[in-house]
């Protein structure tokens, strides 16, 4: 790994000066740059460091709308958001592994847009807000394809608004050997608006699967989507499953998840 | 060179590390405690994962300066004062959680992190909180058995799967 200077700012506005010097980039968890940085396919000059930013960091809710501060770890989520949005907080507790969930945030998961991670899922699907150092930004248009999104150049990820929907799950089939998720499905109805997110299928990331949405708003029910296959063509065929296993998958687990959604 | 201090194994310790200096290369080299291992470097292998702040970490995967002021227990910090193993570490003994021993030091962090979280865990919620941690040798089932037993459940029925 190249060296680099590393800075822990305590405040939002230290940290945004500090992603203004020549090649700075943002760390929260380190569970993924860390590692990025060991291969040397990342080469930051500067590290900012946004663990010690208490502003940045937390679970609050306040109505039907939840707010997570985006240095906040998994495993915090996974606790303290089980009573307002159990079906995210479900989310965060089955991301990788324990020590994983310990470091890793969801702010660093949102901006990395791994094609197989699940917050992206439950953002979209959820029809979260990106708030950042600059601007709100809606879920539809935060995830912009493979590890792309719409963050700027310093922009800083500071929490996500979550509109708590009346009912919801995520459906992870889990690829065991990453734990990332191989296919897996976020479903969020509020009213009768069923909002459906597909991860880990294709190749441009996460989804939304229109067909389902459809399906769901109509009849909000397993069987809408049996038999249901979204189209192969863009999905990720590798030794873990083809193409057409995943398309297959994107209907099975939002069944699934519709089935959890309604238990 | 930037000084770091932090609180390992109830001692206070400081030492001058570069930006890039992992959590588990300043334990291994600049402290000299060796019992936490390195299986992959990766974040894959749980044999590095120690105790930050209480919680479970894979010390090859943090910068040792972001945990300035932290807490760390290590594999070296478990055993009862008097040096003897804490019922944890004599249950992997007694139950044949170890073969190699490699994988140890990372799967008795993670199960005492289980523990304090949960004191009597079911078999399927020992296997859950151990995914990150590989195991090349045991088959997993003495580990499970010996959690198990550690948490004060009677394994006695507990047959190697
Ligand atoms: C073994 C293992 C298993 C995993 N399993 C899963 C899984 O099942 N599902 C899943 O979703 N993920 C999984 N992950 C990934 C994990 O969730 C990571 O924590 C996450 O992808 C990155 O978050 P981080 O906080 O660690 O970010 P970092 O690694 O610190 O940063 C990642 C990227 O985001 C940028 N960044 C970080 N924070 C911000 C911010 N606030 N604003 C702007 N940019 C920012 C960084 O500059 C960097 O480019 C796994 C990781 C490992 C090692
Ligand atoms: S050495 Fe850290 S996870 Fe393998
Ligand atoms: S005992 Fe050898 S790797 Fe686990």
């Amino acid at each position: 790994m190249h060296n680099f200077d590393f800075v822990k700012p305590s405040s939002l506005a230290e940290a945004v000066k500090a992603m203004q010097a020549e090649g700075a980039q943002a760390l929260s968890g380190g569970q993924t740059l860390i590692s990025t940085m060991k291969q040397r396919l990342a080469a930051p000059a500067v590290l900012v460091s946004l663990t010690g930013i208490a502003e940045m960091k937390g679970v609050s809710v306040a109505g039907r709308v939840m707010t997570i501060g985006a240095a906040t770890p998994h495993a915090v989520v996974a606790k303290e958001a089980a009573k307002a949005y159990p079906a995210l907080a479900a989310l965060a507790g089955g991301i990788g592994d324990p020590a994983v969930r310990s470091r890793g945030t969801i702010g660093g998961s949102l901006a990395n847009n791994d094609p197989a991670a699940c917050y992206p899922a439950g953002v979209l699907a959820s029809a979260a807000t990106i708030v950042t150092s600059r601007r709100e930004i809606a879920a539809d248009d935060f995830f912009q394809g493979l590890f792309t999104t719409a963050l700027e150049e310093g922009e800083i990820i500071t929490a996500v608004r979550f509109p708590i929907p009346d009912r919801a799950a995520y459906a992870k089939f889990l690829q065991p050997a990453s734990r990332f998720s191989l296919t897996s499905a976020f479903v969020a109805r509020t009213g009768s608006a069923v909002r459906v997110a597909i991860t880990g299928a294709s190749e441009n990331g996460v989804f939304r699967w229109t067909e389902g949405e459809r399906a769901l708003s109509a009849n909000f029910s397993p069987q809408a989507v049996k038999g249901l296959k979204a189209n192969a063509d863009d999905m990720i065929g590798d030794l873990h499953g083809s193409k057409a296993y995943r398309a297959a998958l994107v209907g099975v687990m939002t069944a699934r998840a519709v089935a959890m959604a309604m238990a | 060179m930037t000084k770091v201090s932090m609180t390992v194994n109830g001692r206070a310790v400081s030492g001058d590390v570069e930006g890039r200096t992992l959590l588990s290369t300043f334990l291994r080299e600049g402290l000299a405690l060796t019992g936490t291992h390195v299986g992959c470097d990766t974040s894959q292998c749980g044999a590095c994962v120690v105790h930050v702040n209480g919680a479970p970490v894979k010390s090859c995967t943090v910068f040792a300066l972001d945990l300035e002021g932290a807490t760390i227990r290590t594999i070296e910090g478990m055993a009862n004062a008097d040096g003897s193993l804490s019922p944890l570490q004599q249950a992997f003994q007694d139950h044949h959680g170890l073969q190699c021993g490699f994988c140890t030091p990372g799967m008795v962090m993670s199960s005492a992190a289980l523990l304090a979280e949960n004191p009597r865990p079911t078999p399927q919620e020992v296997r859950a909180y151990l995914d990150g941690n590989i195991c090349r040798c045991t088959g997993y089932h003495n580990i499970v058995k010996a959690v198990l037993a550690a948490s004060g459940q009677d394994v006695s029925a507990v047959a190697a799967e």
